[in-house]
């Protein structure tokens, strides 16, 4: 990831000339030299790569093994409706053909299998990895296997439930100039990990911090603990999630009203759909963090950013261990 | 998705989209996934390459097509039953008069002027659509909701006027990098390739100057600018060169009343900076065959980020005129800059350097020139993208009646109060905003000597953004514009522009109230006259002030002439950001850099009459 030497060509300043101009020609340069996987292509993820796409990074490879079916198609416009309808091609390859076209300068391909089956090595082909719609355990471990790799490899995870959305980011020990008015400073951000993260007893984390986050959780065990694939809910699921939100909130010395009703029932009958708009905020946002990431220029999230459509506040929360709050 | 009454009205919704751009290439995608089913969509541009970072329905082979008409083509690949009209036209065509703006429940703007977003806001208050309106510059963004009786409209707060900059700081003393710039793309490329009979400063500096420097050289009829058919464009070049940078500097410095407090300027000529063998033969040019004649190219420059010295930007120059004489002579004389114009940047930018280095101004790039002679946009995907799925998100509010809930948005780069995206309750209406108040404006002028054309440029079309204008006193028609005029009604009118306003048939007067009108914008205004003998000619140079509606906008300190196109109003930003966190009497100074600019291409261009220079109005 570090900043080639050689200048950009002609082209490649003709086309980004505009965003040279909002990041600068070194940040391009290490964006042309980064690599990026994603694993699991919906909506959000989609809006993801088109913007990364776009922004020029070296190369991107796609994983999804699925075939095309209506939810599939929900909030993806990267799968022309004739091409799809007589070949068994996966949603990686078709998006990825989609994607080449975007920008001829960015290596897109896709790979079939499960990435948390992948060995260590796999991963050191990347810098950048995104995840999305996995389970929680299946978050865990990919992040844990980021983490052990000796390369730094910026792991996030994205996930939109209907009008509400979700982005984790982890970039471990991260160093970059900070912009205070003409200077620039070192600061040195801990990332915790996912898992990390979710362990924080409730009560220790500030009062204000988003519903939105411990309504997530509760979703994403009650899934684990039933078996459901991510998104596999319903309205039926309501008595269910309920108990076992009255007792994750008491063993966290919470109340049960701390995550509201309204919310559970929000998330449950969202299932697997996803707001168009959402996604692209999302993918807005995520394309933007990645970019920061890849070129050490402006402050990178830190560590969670929700989204809902419903107040309509994009918002970051910090949840780490109280050690690796302060830089 | 949403509920089941969100999604009926999404369904049974007609929209109509202003601008097929950055935002709209995102808005429409955004638009077909999320159930849209009949979408309009009008954009007059064509595809430049430089769009196609963002503007993702679009690729190479689309360059020079129709945004609105390509961008459809794309959607329908992924959403091929949904309907989509694409209209590559102006929005400010009479045949988007208000009739068609009524046929839809809500527009959304995707625009990149304020003068198009202003003619839109006009149009949907008359036909009473609701509008949605966005805007981008780099990171920031935001998206505000106007529905008449609910909301303030687009116009209620003043919006930044263009940069201006005094004529004197640009023909004679220019302190920063953009005033070399100006110079160089107004005065001395419209002089050189422009419409010759067009006035210009330089033309009228040089003129005085000859007879200043009294040494008989040239008599005041023959114009430097002219090439005499003898002389080789080489030759040619050269002349203007030592003209323009050498004895035009030593004329200026002359006048030792300028330079008391100044740094002296330096005059440079040909031969100061190029070696002897160079100065007659001039550089060889390898000829790049079929290849777009470029400056650069001929004498091997490649970086575009790369500061050029002098020597390189004399070459740079005298290329440059080379080339528009040898390969593009056909062109000369019609010429106006254009940002995308390899050959016209790189001239632009040389000359402007030497400028620069005549007066003690850091060179810049040909880069860094051109994003300030062109105005050029910070524009990135992911802004838009965010930007459009917000516009969506207030659409299926309107269109379900969800009024309590409409926020205006705004896309932060640095959280505040840990909110990158950070919604709050659209403003009211401002009482006195003469668009969607009746409330009447005040003009102020000199009624003896200020002459019609005056009031019709500088007030009506310019202050006021109308585009054909009618103006009346009481039942009396004194000027009117429009396509289907008898010819002698516009020979009446062409008089009249050229009367003072006391010397007009129904003469204006102390105390005359004027009703000015558009009839496509379905927007009236009155104004009431009131008699000044004098004005403040540095604060007022236009002779005439206008009042009653939220007052004058000086734009923040920070601000920078190079212009978005796709942007926001972005001075509104910072002003409701300031509101905002003054609510809470805290987190005053909220670290936003808000690039607050004006819009349109040609902002630089504009310049204001030096103060102390004569009476003389331009417009005569």
């Amino acid at each position: 990831m570090d900043g080639a030497e050689e200048e950009l060509t002609a082209h490649q300043t003709a086309l980004y000339d505009r965003q040279i101009r909002v990041w600068g020609v070194d940040a391009q340069k290490k964006l042309s030299k980064a690599h990026v996987l994603v694993s699991g292509l919906n909506g959000a993820t989609v809006e993801f790569c088109k913007n990364i796409v776009l922004a020029g990074v070296g190369s991107v490879t796609l994983m999804d093994d699925r075939l095309v079916s209506e939810e599939v198609l929900g909030a993806n416009f990267l799968i022309p409706l004739d091409e799809y309808a007589n070949s068994n091609k996966s949603v990686a390859e078709l998006c990825a053909q989609s994607l080449r076209n975007f920008n001829h300068m960015v290596g897109v391909s896709f790979l079939s299998g499960e990435l948390s089956q992948m060995d260590g090595q796999f991963f050191d082909k990347f810098d950048v990895v995104v995840v999305c719609s996995f389970s929680q355990k299946d978050k865990i471990l990919i992040n844990e296997i980021c983490r052990k790799r000796q390369k730094r490899i910026a792991f996030y995870t994205i996930d939109c439930r209907d009008s509400c959305g979700e982005i984790f980011t982890d970039l471990q020990n991260y160093t970059y100039m900070q912009k205070k008015g003409d200077e620039r400073i070192e600061r040195q951000l801990n990332y915790p990990s996912l898992e990390e993260a979710i362990l924080i007893p409730w009560k220790d984390l500030p009062r204000k911090v988003t519903k939105l986050f411990f309504a997530m959780r509760v979703l994403e065990k009650f899934e684990l603990l039933e078996g459901r694939k991510p998104g596999e809910t319903s309205l039926a699921d309501l008595p269910s999630i309920s108990k076992l939100r009255k007792d994750l909130c008491e063993a966290q010395g919470l109340k049960e009203s701390h995550v509201a009703d309204s919310l559970l029932e929000k998330l449950l009958a969202a299932g697997k759909m996803e707001h168009p708009a959402v996604c692209a905020i999302l993918g807005g946002i995520l394309g933007q963090e990645v970019i920061k990431a890849i070129s050490g220029k402006g402050d990178p999230l830190k560590n969670f950013f929700y989204f809902d459509a419903a107040d309509g506040k994009g918002i970051i929360e910090d949840i780490s261990v109280p050690s690796t709050v302060t830089a | 998705m949403a509920s089941t009454s969100q999604s009926e009205a999404i369904k049974g919704a007609k929209v109509l989209m202003v601008g097929a751009g950055g935002i709209g290439c995102e808005l429409l995608k955004t638009l077909a996934l999320s159930g849209f089913q009949d979408i309009h969509i009008i954009d007059m541009d064509t595809i430049e390459v430089s769009n196609l970072n963002r503007q993702f329905l679009f690729r190479q082979s689309h360059v020079g097509q129709s945004k609105a008409k390509v961008a459809r083509e794309a959607v329908l690949k992924f959403r091929p039953r949904i309907n989509i009209t694409a209209y590559h036209a102006n929005v400010k065509d009479p045949q988007f008069n208000v009739e068609f703006f009524q046929q839809f429940n809500v527009v959304l703007n995707g625009l990149d002027n304020l003068d198009a977003r202003r003619h839109v806001n006009r149009l949907c208050l008359a036909a009473e659509v609701p509008l949605v309106e966005s805007g981008t510059t780099g990171f920031l963004g935001q998206v505000t909701v106007h529905v008449k009786g609910q909301t303030e409209c687009y116009e209620c707060q003043p919006k930044p006027t263009p940069k201006t900059y005094p004529v004197c700081t640009i023909t004679s003393t220019p302190s920063k990098f953009v005033h070399c710039i100006v110079w160089a793309k107004e005065l001395l490329f419209a002089k050189l390739f422009g419409d010759k009979n067009q006035d210009n400063d330089l033309n009228v500096r040089h003129s005085s100057n000859n007879s200043e420097e009294g040494n008989g050289s040239s008599d005041a009829s023959k114009d430097v600018f002219e090439r005499s058919p003898h002389e080789s464009s080489d030759q040619y070049a050269r002349k203007i060169y030592d003209h323009v940078f050498g004895s035009n500097i030593v004329a200026a410095l002359s006048n030792e009343e300028t330079w008391k407090n100044r740094r002296r300027p330096r005059p440079i000529y040909v031969s100061d900076v190029l070696p002897e063998e160079e100065r007659n033969g001039g550089v060889q040019s390898e000829d790049a065959m079929g290849s777009i004649p470029s400056a650069m190219e001929s004498l091997g420059l490649k970086n575009p980020q790369e500061i050029w010295s002098l020597s390189e930007n004399t070459r740079v120059f005298l290329e440059a005129v080379k080339l528009f004489f040898e390969k593009r002579e056909k062109e000369i004389g019609n010429l106006t800059f254009d940002k995308d114009d390899q050959l016209a940047v790189e001239f632009v930018t040389a000359a402007a350097n030497i400028r620069a280095s005549s007066f003690g101004i850091p060179l810049q790039s040909l880069f860094e020139a051109k994003g300030i002679a062109g105005n050029i946009v910070h524009a990135v995907a992911t802004t838009n993208a965010i930007i459009a799925g917000l516009i969506v998100i207030e659409a299926i509010k309107v269109l379900s009646g969800d009024s309590k809930n409409y926020r205006m948005t705004y896309c932060l780069e640095h959280p505040n109060r840990k909110m990158m995206l950070m919604p709050v309750e659209p403003f009211e209406a401002n009482r006195s905003c003469y668009v969607c108040s009746e409330t009447p404006l005040l003009l102020e002028v000199n009624t003896a000597t200020t002459k019609l054309r005056d009031v019709i440029e500088k007030v009506v079309k310019s202050k006021l953004g109308m585009n054909l204008p009618l103006v009346m006193q009481g039942s009396t028609l004194i000027y009117e514009e429009g396509d289907d005029l008898d010819a002698d009604m516009v020979a009446n009118y062409a008089i009249n522009l050229d009367k003072a306003l006391t010397e007009l048939p129904t003469p204006v007067t102390n105390g005359t109230a004027l009703s000015v009108e558009d009839l496509q914008q379905e927007l009236t205004c009155n104004i009431n006259i009131k008699h000044r003998d004098e004005f403040d000619e540095e604060k007022e140079p236009d002779g005439m002030v206008l009042t009653g509606w939220s007052g004058p906008t000086t734009k923040p300190e920070k601000s920078n002439p190079s212009s978005n196109g796709e942007s926001s109003s972005a001075a509104g930003v910072k002003r409701k950001l300031e509101e905002i966190s003054d609510l809470n009497g805290k987190n005053k100074g909220i670290a936003l850099e808000v690039e607050v600019n004006v819009e349109d291409d040609d902002d630089v261009s504009v310049l204001a009459e030096f103060p102390e220079t004569n009476k003389k109005t331009r417009v005569q």
